[in-house]
C-alpha cells in the first residue's frame, strides 16, 4: 500500500539582540557559566519582566519577510511547568494572541516548487541549560532570557526532503533578515518535528508522533526518514501509532518513544500581569517594512543586473547571504564582477564545502580576491600561478601582490626570455616539430607545455604559442 | 518634648532640618523603643542595627551638607515582603529562609536615596496572604490596643509597629485590603495607592495584577510624604504607569467645600458590627460639617468582589510561587530526583494558607475549567471596575468601613478561612478596580478597638482621598490616641 506524509514544524529560532528579553544581561550564553544573570533572569523574588523592543522588532521582521499578517494587538502569557532550567518554572510566551498569523515560505524539492505555509510566529524566553553529570546536575542560567522565535507551520508537508528544504529556505531568510546568527552547533535554531503517515486515499490525517529539540537540518531529515519508516511499518502489521513524544537517536538512526499523551502537561496558560499587551500601530508596521532587508529574489535580480552576471551565478551566490555579502564586496572593488563570480563558483565553494566551513572562515579576503583578478586580468600573472597564489590565501592570507612577489611568480613576457624557453622546447622535441607541420594542431600546445615547464610556469603561454607559431609556420 | 517615637514623620523633617536632632540620635532612641516594646508587640521579624546607624549617619553628613527632604534621616519599618540589598526577605515564610536579598526593591531604593533610615523587617502574613498576620510562619504580632487580638494582616508587623510607636511610619503591601485593614485594626492611617503608582519592582509577587506597595503611619501627611517619595514610573516594572506624581502634600487643604463624596449602599449592609457602622455613618456626618456634599451611589457587583478575587488572586500566585523550588535560593529539601525534591521543598516551606491558595489558583487555571472561573473571574473584574467608574463620574471619593468588624482575638478564625476572606469583602473591589483607596482612624468600639474608616478614589487621584482623609482627621481626635499599654511603660 502506498502512504501519504503529513509533517509540521515547530522552528525555535534565537533572536540575535544585545541583551536578554526580559532584563539587561547580554545575550551571550556561551560566556562562564552563571556570569550572563541578574535577579530577573534567575527569577529572584520580587524581580519583573521589562521587554526587550528589539526582539520584538526582529520577530515583527520575519514575520513582515514571509508576509504573515501582524496583528495590532497582541499579547504574552504564562506557560506553567516546573523544571530546574526554568528559573520561575513558567515560562513567558504567547498563548492565542502571537505577534505575527500566517504566511508562508516557499522552497524548491526536486525541481518542484512548493508553498509551506506559516501558521503563526510568536516570542517567547529561553530556558537555562541542565549538564547531568553522575551523580548531581548543574544549570547555567546564561541562556535564560535569551528572546525565543517559534515558527509554527501547518502540517503541510509531504516528506523529509521538504522538511529539509523548509528548514533551508527558513535559515536563508533569517540570515537574510539579520535577525539570528543561525548557528546550528551553539542551538540558535532548533526543531520540534510533528509527523503521521496515512494510507493514500484516506482523508483524515494519521496519529502524529513529535520528535523534540533537534539541531541539526541533517539530524531532521534522517530522523524524519526513520520514523516515516517505523510509522509505515507499524501500519503495514495491522498495528496503531500512539500519539507520543519521540526522541532521535542519531547514533543508532532510530526514534525512541519518551512519553505518551496521558502525561502530558497542563501548561495552565494565563495572561502574562507582569507586561502590558503589545500593540502596533500601522505606522509602525509600516516603517519597519520600508526597513525591511533586500530578500533573496529581490538580491539575486539585482546582482545579476548591477554585476552582470548570469542568472544561474546570481542564484547560487544569493543562496547564503554571507557569501552573497561577500561576492558583492569582491565585486565592487574589481573592474571584472564576472571572474569575481568565477572564482567564487568555482574555487571559493569548493575550498568551504573540502572543509565544511562557512565563508567567514576563509582567509581570503573579498579585497584579495578582486586583487588576484586584477593581476590576472593585467597579465602579471597566469593561471596556473593565480590558484597557486589563491591556495597561499587560503591556508595563510594575506595580500595576492605580496605572494607574488615573495614567489616569484611574475608572468615572463619579456620576448627574449621566452625566445630562449622557445628555442630549447623545439630543440628537445623534434617528434612535434614533425607532428605539427603534418597538420597535428595537439602538437603546439605540448611545446607550450614544454615552453612553461622551462620556464617553471612563469612565461605568458598565449606569447610562447604566438612565437612557435611564428617559428614553425 | 515628645519623645521621638509619638512625633510624626513630618515633624521630625522638620526637627533634623532645625538641627534639633540627629538622625542618629533619633535611630539609636528608636531601636532601644523596639527593644522595650517589640517583645510584646512582635511586630519586627528582624532589627538591622547596624545597617540602620549606617544610614542615620550617612543622612546627618548629607543633612551637614546642607541637603534637606521630609525623609532625610527618618527612621522606617518595611515589610518583609520587599527586597533591601543585603537583608533577608523570607515573606514570612521557611520557604525563603536563608535567601538574602541581592538587590533594593525601586520603592526601597527611592526611599534609600531620600535619606530614610530602615529600622528593621516587619512581621506579615506568609507571602501577604492572609488578614490577621497569624500566618506567619515565625511569630504572632499582637495588636498594640490589646495584645490578645491580631493586628489584621497581610502587614500586621508594619501596622503594629506603627500603632505600638516601634516606628514612625513603615511601608507595607496590600494585595486585598493588606495595608487598609491592619491600618484600620491597629488605629493608623494605611495608603493603598493606585495600580501602577508605586513600582512594584522588588515586591515579592503575591497577585502580580493586584499588588502595591504603600504606606503606614499616624498621619495623613505623613502618607503623602511617603507616597510621593515612592512614586512614578519605573523601566523595571511595564505595569508602572507614566502619570506625573503631583505635589500630595498640596492637596492637604482641610476643607472639603465643593467635594462630592459617595456613599455605595452595598457597603452598608447586613453583617457590619453595629459600632463600626455608626463611626463611619458618624464620620460622613464630620464630613459634610466640613463642607463635603454627600451623594449615595451604587456598585452593584459587590456581592462577587470576594470570589472573583479568590479566584484571580490565587490564580496568579499559583505561578508566582512557583520559583520557590529549592534549585536557586532559599531552603531545600533534597529527593530521589528534581520532581521528588521540589514537593518536599514545598511541603516543608509552605504553610497551609499558601498551600491552599496555590492548590486553588492551580484549579481555576487548569484545562476544562479556565473559562468556568479565570475567565468569568475576570469578566467580573470589569464589571466592578465599571461599578466604580460610574460612581465616580457621581463624586469625587467613596466613603466607607474598611472591614465589618473590628480586630479579632488571636485563633478566633484560623479554623474557619472562608470568614477570614469576608473581612476583606470592603477592601478588595479597590484593587479589583485598581483605583486607590485610604484607612484612617475614625473611632472605636466599645471594647476600645480602632475603627477605620476607607476613602477610595479614582485611579491615579490620591489627592482626591489625602485631601479628604486630612480634612477628617484634622477635625477628629482619633489618630492622636495612644494604645493603652504604652502609658504603663
Amino acid at each position: 500500500m502506498n502512504y501519504k506524509v503529513t509533517i509540521g514544524l515547530e522552528t525555535h529560532v534565537q533572536l540575535k539582540t544585545r541583551s536578554k528579553i526580559f532584563c539587561g544581561c547580554a545575550n551571550q550564553y556561551a560566556d562562564p557559566p552563571n556570569t550572563n544573570v541578574c535577579p530577573v533572569c534567575l527569577g529572584y523574588p520580587g524581580a519583573l519582566p521589562a521587554l526587550n523592543e528589539e526582539a520584538i522588532r526582529l520577530t515583527v521582521m520575519t514575520g513582515l519577510m514571509i508576509d504573515s499578517q501582524i496583528p495590532a494587538y497582541s499579547k504574552f502569557d504564562r506557560k506553567s511547568y516546573f523544571y530546574p532550567d526554568m528559573p520561575k518554572n513558567y515560562q513567558i510566551s504567547q498563548y492565542d494572541k502571537p505577534l505575527c498569523v500566517g504566511g508562508y515560505v516557499d522552497v524548491v524539492v526536486d525541481g518542484q516548487k512548493k508553498r509551506v505555509d506559516i501558521t503563526r510566529i510568536h516570542l517567547e524566553e529561553d530556558v537555562g541549560k541542565s549538564t547531568h553529570h553522575e551523580n548531581s546536575s548543574v544549570v547555567d542560567f546564561n541562556r535564560a532570557g535569551t528572546p525565543l522565535m517559534e515558527i509554527v507551520t501547518e502540517p503541510c508537508m509531504e516528506s523529509e526532503d521538504e522538511a529539509f528544504a523548509y528548514l533551508q529556505a527558513l535559515k536563508q531568510i533569517l540570515m537574510y533578515g539579520g535577525v539570528s546568527h543561525c548557528n546550528l552547533e551553539e542551538g540558535n535554531i532548533r526543531c520540534d518535528v510533528n509527523c503521521s503517515v496515512r494510507p493514500e486515499g484516506q482523508q483524515e490525517l494519521g496519529t502524529k508522533t513529535e520528535l523534540k529539540n533537534m539541531n541539526t537540518f541533517k539530524g531532521v531529515h534522517r530522523a524524519l526518514k526513520a520514523e516515516i519508516k517505523r510509522q509505515i511499518s507499524v501500519l503495514e502489521k495491522g498495528g496503531a501509532i500512539q500519539q507520543e513524544t519521540r526522541r532521535w537517536d542519531d547514533i543508532a538512526g532510530v526514534t525512541i518513544a519518551m512519553r505518551s499523551k496521558e502525561y502530558a502537561h497542563d501548561y495552565r496558560y494565563f495572561p502574562e500581569p507582569d507586561l502590558m499587551p503589545v500593540l502596533l500601530s500601522a505606522e509602525q508596521i509600516e516603517q519597519w517594512k520600508t526597513g525591511l532587508p533586500e530578500r533573496p529574489a529581490a538580491r539575486r535580480e539585482r546582482i545579476q543586473n548591477e554585476y552582470g552576471i548570469p542568472e544561474y551565478d546570481a542564484g547560487v551566490l544569493v543562496a547564503d547571504k554571507l557569501i552573497a555579502d561577500y561576492y558583492e564586496e569582491a565585486a565592487r572593488l574589481s573592474k571584472n564582477p564576472k571572474a569575481v563570480s568565477n572564482w567564487i563558483m568555482t574555487e571559493v565553494l569548493r575550498v568551504l564545502s573540502e572543509n565544511e566551513w562557512e565563508i567567514d572562515a576563509i582567509k581570503v579576503t573579498p579585497r584579495a580576491l578582486a586583487e588576484l583578478v586584477e593581476l590576472l586580468d593585467a597579465k602579471t600573472i597566469n593561471s596556473n600561478s593565480a590558484k597557486d597564489v589563491f591556495s597561499v590565501l587560503v591556508n595563510e592570507g594575506g595580500n595576492p601582490r605580496d605572494i607574488v612577489k615573495a614567489k616569484g611568480l611574475t608572468q615572463v613576457s619579456d620576448t627574449g626570455a621566452i625566445e630562449q624557453f622557445v628555442d630549447q622546447a623545439l630543440a628537445e622535441n623534434p617528434r612535434s616539430i614533425a607532428d605539427y607541420k603534418a597538420g597535428k594542431s595537439v602538437a603546439l600546445q605540448h611545446l607550450v607545455g614544454q615552453v612553461m615547464r622551462f620556464s617553471r610556469g612563469k612565461a605568458n603561454p598565449q606569447m610562447a604559442a604566438e612565437m612557435l607559431r611564428q617559428k614553425l609556420d | 518634648m515628645t519623645a521621638f517615637q509619638d512625633v510624626t514623620v513630618k515633624e521630625l523633617g522638620e526637627m533634623l532640618d532645625e538641627g534639633a536632632c540627629s538622625s542618629e540620635e533619633v535611630t539609636r532612641h528608636m531601636i532601644d523603643v523596639i527593644g522595650q516594646v517589640d517583645p510584646k508587640l512582635n511586630a519586627y521579624l528582624t532589627v538591622d542595627t547596624d545597617a540602620a546607624l549606617a544610614q542615620a549617619r550617612a543622612a546627618d553628613v548629607r543633612r551637614a551638607n546642607g541637603e534637606k527632604g521630609p525623609l532625610l534621616g527618618v527612621p522606617l519599618a518595611i515589610k518583609e515582603v520587599l527586597n533591601v540589598e543585603g537583608q533577608p526577605c523570607t515573606c514570612g515564610s521557611r520557604i525563603l529562609e536563608g535567601y538574602t536579598s541581592p538587590y533594593d526593591a525601586t520603592a526601597i531604593a527611592k526611599l534609600r536615596s531620600a535619606g530614610a533610615v530602615f529600622l528593621g523587617r516587619a512581621n506579615m502574613d506568609e507571602f501577604a496572604m492572609g488578614s490577621s498576620t497569624e500566618n506567619s510562619a515565625f511569630k504572632v504580632t499582637r495588636n498594640p490596643w490589646n495584645l490578645d487580638y491580631v493586628p489584621g494582616g497581610s502587614s500586621g508587623g508594619s501596622a503594629a509597629a506603627v500603632a505600638g510607636r516601634a516606628a514612625l511610619a513603615s511601608i507595607g503591601t496590600d494585595t486585598g485590603g493588606s495595608i487598609r485593614q491592619p491600618a484600620a485594626y491597629c488605629g493608623c492611617t494605611g495608603l493603598k495607592p493606585t495600580y501602577g503608582r508605586v513600582s512594584r519592582y522588588g515586591l515579592t509577587a503575591y497577585a502580580s495584577s493586584l499588588d502595591q506597595i504603600g504606606p503606614l503611619t499616624r498621619t495623613v501627611r505623613d502618607a503623602a510624604i511617603l507616597l510621593k517619595a515612592m512614586a512614578g514610573p519605573d523601566p523595571m516594572d511595564a505595569t508602572s504607569a507614566a502619570v506625573d506624581v503631583p505635589d500630595y502634600e498640596a492637596a492637604l487643604t482641610g476643607d472639603l467645600h465643593g467635594v462630592k463624596l459617595g456613599l455605595p449602599r452595598e457597603y452598608f449592609v447586613e453583617g457590619i458590627d453595629p459600632d463600626i457602622e455608626q463611626a463611619v455613618r458618624a464620620a460622613v456626618e464630620t464630613c459634610r460639617g466640613l463642607g463635603a456634599e454627600i451623594v449615595e451611589v451604587s456598585l452593584p457587583h459587590t456581592p462577587h468582589a470576594i470570589a472573583t478575587y479568590y479566584v484571580i488572586a490565587t490564580a496568579e500566585a499559583s505561578a508566582n510561587l512557583a520559583r520557590f523550588d529549592g534549585v536557586r535560593y532559599g531552603a531545600r529539601v533534597d529527593g530521589s530526583d528534581p520532581i521528588d525534591m521540589y514537593g518536599n521543598t514545598r511541603a516543608a516551606g509552605f504553610g497551609p494558607e499558601v498551600k491552599r491558595r496555590i492548590i486553588l489558583g492551580t484549579y481555576v487555571l487548569s484545562s476544562g475549567y479556565y473559562d468556568a472561573y479565570y475567565l468569568r473571574a475576570q469578566k467580573v473584574r470589569t464589571l466592578i471596575k465599571q461599578d466604580f467608574d460610574a460612581a465616580f463620574e457621581r463624586c469625587d471619593a467613596l466613603l466607607t468601613p474598611v472591614a465589618p468588624t473590628a480586630a479579632f482575638r488571636i485563633g478566633s478564625r484560623t479554623d474557619d478561612p472562608l470568614q477570614m476572606y469576608l473581612s476583606d469583602i470592603f477592601t478588595v473591589t479597590a484593587n479589583l478596580a485598581g483605583i486607590c483607596g485610604l484607612s484612617l482612624p475614625c473611632g472605636f468600639t466599645a471594647d476600645k478597638l480602632p475603627v477605620g474608616l476607607q476613602v477610595l478614589g479614582p485611579a491615579f487621584r490620591e489627592e482626591n482621598i489625602l485631601r479628604v482623609g486630612h480634612a477628617y482627621e484634622q477635625a477628629t481626635p482619633w489618630h492622636k490616641e495612644k494604645p493603652a499599654m504604652l502609658n504603663d511603660r
